[in-house]
């Protein structure tokens, strides 16, 4: 081993990084655990049932695809899993599991194997699942049950105008999708990926203050009642909700979001004001992943504005 | 008649409007919510297609090269808007389900494109039966979708409950609609998924060694393709070059 790396003769360039696709979607996946952790015991058995079933009909999908189509099987790269999961965490966990598992199949087989397979993919996969679901099925995605009583989410209640106990929305002991209740434990998973290089803050750092920003000012317009930047109305609107979720690990996916670092700024305002107009303007109470969705398709114009000039090349136009 | 049943099997099979020429889209993504929604504009495109073929055969020799598409148009129109009446007059609940896309008509682009490549360069006969050939291939392939749609998105077909639709409020199980698929979306999921299947078929043909259906003019390979130079009805060329 050690004799065959100390002279390599081959053109440049020469690879050194050990990180691969498989290596940085593996640590996705660990940073998505204590997610999955609480939302299953927030939720109990159904939440169970239906992360495995959505990760398992993910991973099942991709191998039946590429088997059929002849290609190179890729399930040990671990993409397919963390689209899986990330359904998963989107589902209510009062859905029946065959709803997930028709979700991963859409997710993986016409978001993102019909286009090419991993790195081709124009939309999240994930995401896009979830508004196929969402338009399908909208009264199972949308009904929430909590301790066995059907109650509004928070951001129901806040667009309803309503006081909501935002002590509640940190921990995640409120009605939601599975894995989008408990902002500590996405906070914990982001943070690990933030460690270990996966992620960096330019994307879920100006989406989330652009969001503050707006819901600060235009929150007062749509609710009177609401003062500019009411520190209480921003947390329920931060914590509620699918946006930390959405935030840390579905904006940042590598394959739908910019590659240029201005591109990733750009990117992230877009995204915090599409957030921000749905939820306050929009017809229905959450707006991140349409957001998030949109956001995607701008994708290649923003990395067309964005890329920067090489040097030597800037004066002419 | 030879040539009438070319064109009959040309318009259904070889060249069908919806799949294969992609042409009309615009319909064809819009009123498939249902079967009968599909079928009924599919029909009332076949009644202005052969029609208005037939007027325009006659005319061949009388308009001119200039004047030739203002005096199609309104040709077409005239007979949209008699379907237009008659839709309305007879089946009312037809006509508020298509609603503008009956006026619509009048712009799309398959009956354009009949007139302008075929029935103003042949004889009656034949431009009747070609008007009629492409406007079956219309009205089977927007069936078809209308059917897949309706099915999938609220388990009926020709509006009969073909499957017992599940109720969550009193708790009875059964099929739940994929809503989605009579939305806007299904609509490209299922004319994909068609077009998708058919050429399956076709190349599953070809490889049999028998013959089907000549690829359109640019070889099908869209990668390369620089952009048909207005030849996208290949039979209609060979055939002036043998004359």
């Amino acid at each position: 081993m050690l004799s065959e790396n100390k002279l390599k003769m081959s053109s440049s360039p020469h690879i050194r990084e050990k990180i691969t696709s498989g290596n940085i979607m593996l640590m996705v996946v660990i940073a998505l655990l204590p997610a999955s952790g609480f939302g299953i015991y927030n939720f109990g058995l159904p939440a169970l049932i239906m992360l495995i079933s959505t990760t398992l009909s993910a991973v099942l999908t991709e191998y039946i695809y590429e088997k059929l189509m002849h290609k190179k099987i890729t399930i040990n790269d671990f993409s397919a899993v963390v689209t899986g999961l990330l359904i998963g965490l989107n589902m209510p966990p009062t859905a029946p599991w065959w709803m997930g598992a028709l979700g991963s199949v859409f997710g993986i087989l016409v978001v993102k194997q019909l286009f090419g397979g991993l790195g081709q993919n124009f939309m999240n996969p994930a995401l896009a699942a979830r508004c196929f679901l969402l338009i399908s099925f909208t009264g199972q995605m949308t009904s929430f049950v909590y301790d066995g009583m059907t109650g509004p989410t928070p951001l129901a209640m806040l667009k309803n105008g309503e006081v909501v106990d935002s002590m509640k929305m940190l921990i995640g002991t409120i009605p939601g999708t599975i894995g989008e209740t408990s902002v500590v434990a996405i906070i914990i998973g982001a943070v690990f990926l933030i460690l270990m290089g996966v992620i960096d803050l330019r994307i879920p750092g100006t989406y989330i203050a652009t969001f503050i920003i707006f819901i600060g000012i235009f929150g007062h317009f749509q609710n009177p009642d609401v003062g500019f930047f009411d520190p209480q109305y921003i947390t329920a609107h931060l914590c509620g909700g699918g946006l930390m979720l959405g935030a840390w690990f579905m904006a940042t996916d590598y394959v739908t979001s910019p590659i240029t670092k201005k591109g990733q700024l750009v990117y992230g305002v877009l995204l915090g004001i599409l957030t921000g107009l749905f939820r306050l303007f929009g017809g229905s109470a959450e707006g991140v992943s349409y957001a998030i969705i949109i956001g995607n398709l701008f994708v290649p114009l923003i990395e067309r504005v964005t890329l920067p000039k090489p040097f030597g090349k800037g004066g002419e136009k | 008649m030879n040539t009438c049943l070319e064109r009959l099997y040309n318009g259904i099979v070889k060249e069908n409007p919806t799949f294969v020429l992609m042409l009309g889209m615009c319909p064809t993504l819009a009123v498939t919510t249902s079967a009968i929604n599909g079928l009924g504009m599919g029909l009332s495109t076949t009644a202005v297609l052969v029609l208005s073929n037939m007027l325009i055969s006659m005319l061949r020799k009388i308009i001119p090269d200039s004047l030739r598409i203002p005096a199609f148009i309104v040709i077409v129109a005239s007979f949209v808007t008699i379907v237009d009446f008659l839709l309305e007059g007879f089946i009312p609940s037809l006509y508020a389900a298509l609603g503008l896309y009956i006026p619509l008509i009048v712009v799309n682009c398959i009956i354009l494109g009949r007139a302008e490549s075929y029935a103003s360069k042949n004889p009656v006969l034949p431009s009747v039966f070609d008007g009629l050939g492409m406007g079956l291939g219309f009205t089977i392939g927007l069936t078809s979708i209308g059917m897949l749609r309706e099915l999938i998105g609220s388990g009926k077909l020709f509006d009969h409950q073909l499957i017992p639709v599940a109720d969550m409020a009193s708790g009875q199980s059964g099929y739940v609609p994929v809503t989605i698929f009579i939305l806007a979306p299904g609509a490209f999921l299922v004319l994909a998924g068609l077009v998708a299947l058919q050429n399956r078929v076709k190349r599953m043909a070809a490889r049999k060694g028998k013959k089907t259906a000549e690829p359109v003019s640019c070889g099908e390979n869209c990668a390369s393709c620089a952009g048909c130079s207005g030849s996208i009805f290949p039979v209609e060329n060979k055939e002036k070059e043998e004359k």
